[in-house]
């Protein structure tokens, strides 16, 4: 197995995504697909038989899809009788009528600004300390990824929802310790959220993985050469490892920050988005309107912001890292 | 005269902090700091493991990792909790799985194969088109699919969790698979383009073959994350002689509720165990498919 070393690092920005304004002149020139050569002709229509199940998958699965829920997201829709057409209804309801919803916001939000720094900041330390050569790293390496293979899991949710309960290990343990007559964290408003954080951070495994790879190409002799010169442990790590380490970063930001927003498995099993909505996330509550109470339209209006807020974070980060993110080639 | 004879044969700062003592002592600290936060880290994982042997009584009295009394009546006691057994929603699982794994192989290898070989117009708006889908949050889609399937009849049926796989939908295996495509050598091609080879057997009979790794970390991710998977599975399958195993799990503690945790937690351990098969055997595979694509992130 010897393509995933060729394959490079994930360095997002270096993927093929650029359109050149060349790409786009067969468009501005009009040419149409029959007045090129036969050979463009012929190679177009094999590429064509190549992309077709994609195209079809890209039409019927995600563009379309994606148009017939910007409609429905105008509508009042219950499955049963035709979607209404009720304008911004939808929208204006969420922001002004709807205080569960401001409510969700507002968790998923904490939920995310604590938990993907939290992540990372784990991942991280623990990719520094695996990456110092040490003996038995493989084994490590595995135990530690171990959660993020199993941590999304309902069996684990359910596990969660067990070792937090009143009668849960966590405090059996704490009343070995001598702490005693704790409540269940998971039916505390205060401690609800924290033991989906906690769920979350333990599942720092890939990032984790993904860092390891990036440390695996700072040249030695960079470190080296600054070690002699008397920088100590701490000051390499800032004014070394850490700069090198940015493109990953970002990536695992982006990556954690898409997926965060979108938790669900965890908040409906281990608290069903209770105690008193403390972890009504985001796509609980869209599940409850669109699945529970049927309200199609309200939920297709509820991922449409949702997209946005991501896509918003997203294009932040992307915008930011010009200002953050060090590339070795000086491309900044 | 001693002290002549350390100031000679005195070393480099840099290679003394390499052999001793510092370094032994930092190294010996990092093992001690690892080894406890792996335990931490695997506690809960072993311990689940321990309550699926314990009688109902200890899970709620003993933290501990070593069973009292050892039991297998849990197992027993779960495998047919439900009105239909575990056997068939394992089954389902598998179904489910296999034929969404078939489906991605297929499909993002033949997009694969057009993006990183074939010259076509549009070539990169549309494999710009392709990545833009990757990041495309999925809950955006829930709503519409699933009035479309619901229309189409799909409800209760595994078609609305693999048909899609069939037409590409999971884009990401595309990138992979073109990164891949393109480190192979395109000799290759000409020289089997000579031999009268046409765009589907150089497909077929050269590239596939060649791109086996990527296929092989295709493969087995999209196997894990459609098992892990409980979203679609949830919304789609309402019926129990179809539900896979994450969604029976969720009705099963739902109805037990925290009467018999010990039932619940032997079904999850089983639940469980492809998903740490699939990672003990192609450990490698999986940990370097992560580390280069950040899949599963």
């Amino acid at each position: 197995m010897t393509f995933m070393k060729e394959t490079k690092l994930p360095d997002p920005s270096a993927w093929d995504m650029q359109v050149t304004v060349e790409d786009l002149t067969p468009l501005l020139r009009q040419r149409r697909w029959g007045q090129g050569s036969s050979r463009t002709r012929k190679q177009n229509v094999v590429a064509f038989v190549f992309l077709l199940p994609w195209l079809a998958g890209l039409l019927i699965f995600t563009v379309g899809p994606m148009l017939a829920s910007l409609y429905y997201s105008f509508t009042s829709y219950d499955l049963l009788s035709a979607p209404q057409w009720v304008g911004l209804d939808n929208y204006v309801r969420m922001f002004t009528q709807d205080g569960r919803y401001l409510t969700a916001l507002k968790v998923t939000f904490i939920y995310v600004f604590v938990s993907v720094p939290l992540k990372l900041a784990f991942s991280l330390l623990l990719a520094v300390l695996l990456s110092k050569g040490l003996r038995a790293v493989g084994l490590y390496r595995a135990v530690y990824y171990v959660p993020s293979l199993l941590g999304g899991s309902v069996a684990i949710a359910i596990l969660w929802r067990q070792i937090f309960g009143i009668d849960g290990i966590v405090n059996k343990g704490l009343g070995l310790l001598g702490v005693n007559g704790l409540d269940s964290w998971i039916s505390s408003p205060n401690t609800a959220m924290l033991t989906l954080v906690l769920l979350a951070v333990w599942q720092f495994g890939s990032p984790m993985l993904i860092f390891i790879a990036g440390l695996k190409q700072i040249p030695s002799e960079l470190n080296d050469s600054a070690q002699v010169d008397g920088a100590g442990w701490l000051r390499r790590f800032f004014q070394i490892t850490l700069p090198l380490l940015t493109p990953l970063i970002f990536f695992n930001l982006i990556l954690q920050v898409i997926g965060s927003f979108q938790v669900f498995t965890s908040a409906l099993i281990v608290t069903n988005g209770g105690p008193a909505d403390a972890t009504l996330f985001y796509t609980l509550y869209l599940y409850q309107q669109g699945f529970g109470n049927y309200q199609m339209g309200y939920a297709a209006a509820m991922a449409w912001v949702l997209m946005v807020i991501v896509m918003v974070f997203t294009a932040l980060i992307f915008f930011t890292s010009r200002y953050w993110v060090f590339y070795q080639d000086g491309r900044n | 005269m001693r002290e002549e004879a350390v100031e000679m044969v005195r070393v480099p700062r840099s290679l003394a902090i390499d052999i001793f003592p510092v370094n032994w002592w930092s190294r010996l600290l990092t093992h001690v700091i690892l080894v406890v936060g792996a335990l931490l880290m695997i506690y809960p994982a072993l311990w689940m493991l321990s309550a699926s042997f314990k009688p109902s009584d200890e899970i709620f009295t003993d933290p501990g990792l070593w069973p009292h009394t050892f039991t297998l009546e849990n197992y027993v006691n779960g495998w047919n909790a439900l009105d239909t057994s575990f056997g068939t929603f394992f089954l389902n699982s598998f179904i489910v799985c296999v034929l969404v794994v078939i489906g991605n192989v297929l499909s993002c290898s033949l997009a694969a194969y057009a993006f990183a070989r074939l010259q076509f117009t549009l070539r990169r708006i549309l494999f710009a088109i392709m990545l833009a889908t990757i990041m495309l949050p999925g809950s955006i889609l829930i709503v519409p699919q699933y009035i479309l399937f619901k229309n189409l009849g799909w409800l209760n049926t595994f078609l609305p969790l693999t048909v899609p796989k069939f037409l590409d939908t999971d884009a990401f295996f595309i990138c992979l698979l073109v990164q891949f495509i393109r480190t192979v050598p395109t000799e290759l091609d000409d020289s089997a383009r000579i031999d009268g080879c046409g765009p589907f057997q150089l497909y077929w009979r050269i590239i596939m073959p060649l791109a086996l790794p990527a296929l092989a970390t295709t493969a087995i991710f999209s196997f894990l994350t459609t098992w892990g998977d409980f979203f679609g599975q949830l919304i789609y399958l309402n019926d129990q002689s179809v539900y896979t195993v994450a969604v029976a799990l969720r009705t099963f503690v739902d109805s037990t509720g925290t009467s018999d945790y010990g039932a619940v937690f032997a079904m999850g351990v089983l639940s469980l165990i492809p998903i740490l098969a699939i990672f003990l055997i192609f450990q490698r595979l999986l940990i370097e498919g992560i580390a280069t694509t950040g899949l599963k992130g």
